[in-house]
């Protein structure tokens, strides 16, 4: 039993893949007109029996309990007795949550989902319908081992022991010895049961010019003194009943009658019947296809890593990005010619490692369906809690995202869709008299679209209700009452901190949480979330992602004599504007007159503590918008430069500083830190309060 | 003497459970993960006895025994069903399509290896 242990992170991970084939083909189930319905159901059950089989190796006795109700279940559907119909499916999809649950129980060594013994009644419930008690019976007999066709260990049985034993003969045709079977084996696990007298009968054994050895015609008289009953005699011939003639009779109370019939018997014992090695079967040539199951697509060769391999070596590109920039800014100090071989040499290097960078990026990119498939059930939950006909569709679900990425989408996903759920869409009955289907939709999707990954999240729901949305922000001191607030500005206070309170939310989505930890989240990956709602119709929140957290397209500006960088995602454009064109507002505040919009300024080197420069210097003014859709207009010194930086953690190497996300190393060697502007322009909202950001449209 | 076995199972629990059971100094294992990888296995690991899991994608454990059976050089290889599934029908299906013998999940490695030696013919 040495090497189980070390496998069971293996099948953990196994399992991870199997619950996600699970997930695949119990969304395939209702539309079968899309897809083979069989099909399906027959890749769930594998799946469950695959984690039964593995659950079991592992002593994991619920998770095995409750897969094989699962999976009798799933067989009766498999051959029809049981119709997937809306209350089954239900079911179902209940179970393969509870089952993903306790496969998370087993390996964090927690106590049994709540929900197991409810779904192991309803799925007892839904099998008994069709399933014969000795199935059944059969079926839950899970020893450690049983191997049929050598019981090793005599069955108990009710019936009545034969105290004497049995007369056995056992002629096997030449098809036994043709599908692998040692008859000796058979006639030792015989003599595994008691005492056996054996005689061999060569009668059938022609001539040696005539003989045959594929057909050798042993057969085989035995006398056997057991107490075994005689199921367990037949058990050991259950392998060959169609390729032997095998008779099995009581012995008679006086045993010397050995001999009963000799028939030419030879004298000796157990011969060793020597099957050909070599046996053309001319019977029917089973064409390989011929249970190949149909539209499987045949599974890429793949390797499991170690994350943290692919970590180091996504560093150590990096390290390539810079030592290459150093390279190049060398070059340019020596005054090489930008002609010459170095310099295209240079080239070459630099295009081999963006690629390089790309490839590697690709490893740790994944697919968003472990996520989207997750939230399916989420949005299950989530309907049964406020009793609401939802259905999650998602589309994209192949496009691919950075690994870190995903596993922190989860939390902010779960919450949105929960919320969708909970605030967006409408009771049946409301829905109905909209004139809307009584099940709401809400749609997820994922496309990358300009370098980034875009996330939508729709719901055909009743809209933002705004007039209420005010109420509450007013109510709590977030806007001052009667300040005009476009429509997009109202929405956009959902995710103001302190927006939501326990006494608002229910208790689905409530626990406190609002949406503003949703940004918070989704801002610590370097992305942004927005909302729009069409009242009545429904609200479309979008998050736009980077594609990965390791490189970031970045422009590097001068603030106060350092050179910084700007993530370009924020950037909507820069301007040199003219003294006349910036308004000023009390003692330190200044705007800028934008297309009818008042912006305003915020001086960089102020706002990170540096020694402001002299005015003498006509500024940039580099145009940001925040995820509130409010914009605002940094002032820097000047631009150098649009290029990919390498991200490096300020937080793992120094300290969090207000105002910065991260930092990176320069082409010189230098260190220059990545400016965050959600955060500069947060702080200057609240420093300036109760300004409100000037809205986007 | 070294016992070549082909063992076929989709899980990779599985195969790792079969491999720490079959210790290599006696037993050169080839492991496949479906139906198809592992009679495209047949030849090269030319076993003297196939295990094989009956629920696989591409090809089941069903497909396989008759491929193998059908199969001119290795048509006479003990074939042992390693499976979860113990229903009587599955059972007789196996045999019918030419199964040696029928293995329940989970097993106990000695268990096996004495299994495999006894389908072989060998004397404990």
């Amino acid at each position: 039993m040495s090497g189980i242990d070390s496998l069971r992170p293996a099948f953990f991970e196994e399992c991870e893949d199997l619950l996600l084939r699970m997930g695949e083909g119990l969304a395939r189930i209702p539309d079968a007109a899309l897809h083979n319905e069989v099909e399906s159901i027959h890749d769930v059950f594998r799946a469950v029996h695959s984690i039964k089989g593995g659950a079991g190796a592992f002593g994991l006795t619920s998770l095995v309990g409750f897969a094989h109700a699962f999976e009798t279940v799933l067989d009766l559907m498999r051959s029809g007795t049981l119709h997937p119909d809306a209350s089954t499916m239900h079911i179902l999809l209940r179970a393969s949550d509870v089952l993903a649950d306790l496969v998370a129980a087993a390996r964090d060594g927690q106590p049994d989902p709540e929900l197991m013994p409810q779904l192991l009644v309803d799925l007892d419930l839904l099998a008994e319908g069709a399933a014969s008690p000795e199935d059944e019976a059969a079926a839950l007999a899970f020893e450690p081992m049983r191997i049929d066709v050598i019981p090793i260990e005599p069955a108990l049985s009710q019936a009545p022991p034969d105290p004497t034993g049995f007369a056995i003969t056992f002629e096997p045709y030449p098809a036994l010895y043709a599908t692998g079977h040692e008859p000796v084996a058979l006639l030792r696990a015989l003599a595994d049961l008691g005492t056996t007298d054996v005689t061999a009968d060569l009668s059938g054994i022609g001539p040696l010019d005539t003989f045959d050895p594929a057909q050798p015609g042993l057969r085989w008289q035995l006398a056997l003194q057991t107490t075994a009953p005689r199921e367990d005699v037949m058990a050991i011939f259950d392998f060959v009943q169609d390729l032997a003639l095998v008779t099995v009779e009581p012995l008679h109370p006086d045993p010397p009658s050995l001999a009963s019939e000799p028939q030419m018997a030879a004298p000796f014992v157990t011969p060793l019947p020597q099957p050909s090695p070599v046996q053309p079967t001319p019977a029917p040539a089973h064409p390989r296809t011929a249970s190949v199951t149909p539209a499987a697509p045949p599974a890429m060769p793949t390797i499991r890593v170690n994350l943290d391999r692919v970590d180091r070596l996504i560093n150590q590109i990096g390290e390539l990005v810079i030592m290459e920039a150093m390279l190049s800014q060398a070059i340019s100090i020596a005054g090489l010619s930008k002609d010459g071989d170095v310099s295209s040499s240079l080239e070459g290097i630099k295009q081999l490692a963006a690629r390089i960078q790309e490839s590697v990026m690709s490893i740790r990119a994944q697919p968003l369906k472990s996520v989207f498939q997750r939230l399916d059930r989420i949005t299950r939950e989530a309907a049964d809690a406020t009793h609401k006909q939802v259905r999650l569709e998602t589309f994209g679900e192949a496009t691919e995202v950075d690994k870190t990425v995903i596993e922190r989408l989860v939390d902010p996903l779960t919450h949105m869709i929960r919320n969708a759920v909970d605030h967006g869409i409408e009771p049946a009955d409301r829905r109905i008299a909209a004139g809307k289907p009584p099940e709401g939709v809400i749609t997820l999707s994922a496309a990358h679209r300009s370098g980034r990954v875009i996330i939508e999240l729709a719901d055909d729901g009743a809209g933002i209700n705004r007039t209420r949305v005010r109420e509450i922000a007013e109510a709590r001191g977030l806007v001052p009452a009667g300040a005009q607030l476009s429509p997009a500005e109202i929405d956009n206070l959902l995710f103001l901190p302190g927006f939501s309170s326990k006494e608002e939310v229910s208790a689905l989505s409530g626990r406190g949480v609002g949406l503003d930890v949703v940004r918070r989240e989704i801002q610590s990956l370097g992305g942004r979330v927005s909302i729009q709602s069409t009242p009545g119709q429904g609200s479309l929140f979008t998050i736009a992602l980077p594609l990965t957290l390791a490189v970031l397209e970045g422009m590097l500006i001068g603030v106060g004599g350092e050179t910084m960088i700007l993530p370009i995602s924020s950037i909507i454009e820069t301007l040199r504007p003219d003294e006349s064109e910036i308004h000023s507002l009390g003692r330190n505040g200044r705007l800028i007159a934008k297309r009818g919009e008042m912006i305003p300024i915020i001086d960089l080197a102020q706002s990170l503590g540096f020694t402001s420069r002299q005015d003498d210097q006509r500024q940039v003014l580099i145009l940001v918008e925040c995820d509130s859709g409010g914009r605002a207009a940094l002032a820097a010194d000047q631009i150098f430069d649009q290029r990919q930086v390498v991200i490096k953690s300020l937080e793992d190497n120094y300290g969090t500083v207000r105002g910065i996300s991260a930092a990176t190393i320069l082409g010189d060697g230098r260190i220059a830190l990545i400016v965050d502007p959600e955060e500069i322009v947060a702080r200057a909202v609240a420093e300036t309060k109760p300004m409100p950001l000037a809205a986007n449209g | 003497m070294t016992i070549r076995i082909l063992a076929i199972d989709d899980s990779p629990t599985m195969r790792g459970l079969v491999a720490a059971a079959l210790s290599p100094g006696c037993f050169d294992l080839h492991l496949a993960e479906d139906g198809i990888a592992g009679l495209d296995l047949l030849p090269k690991a030319d076993p003297h006895l196939v295990i094989t899991d009956i629920n696989m994608p591409r090809l089941d454990g069903f497909g396989v025994i008759e491929a193998v059976r059908a199969s001119p050089s290795h048509a006479s290889v003990p074939i042992l069903v390693l499976t979860t599934e113990s229903g009587a029908d599955l059972k007789d299906r196996a045999r019918r399509a030419g199964a040696t013998g029928w293995i329940v999940k989970p097993f106990d490695d000695s268990r096996l290896v004495q299994t495999i030696h006894r389908v072989l013919g060998f004397r404990e």
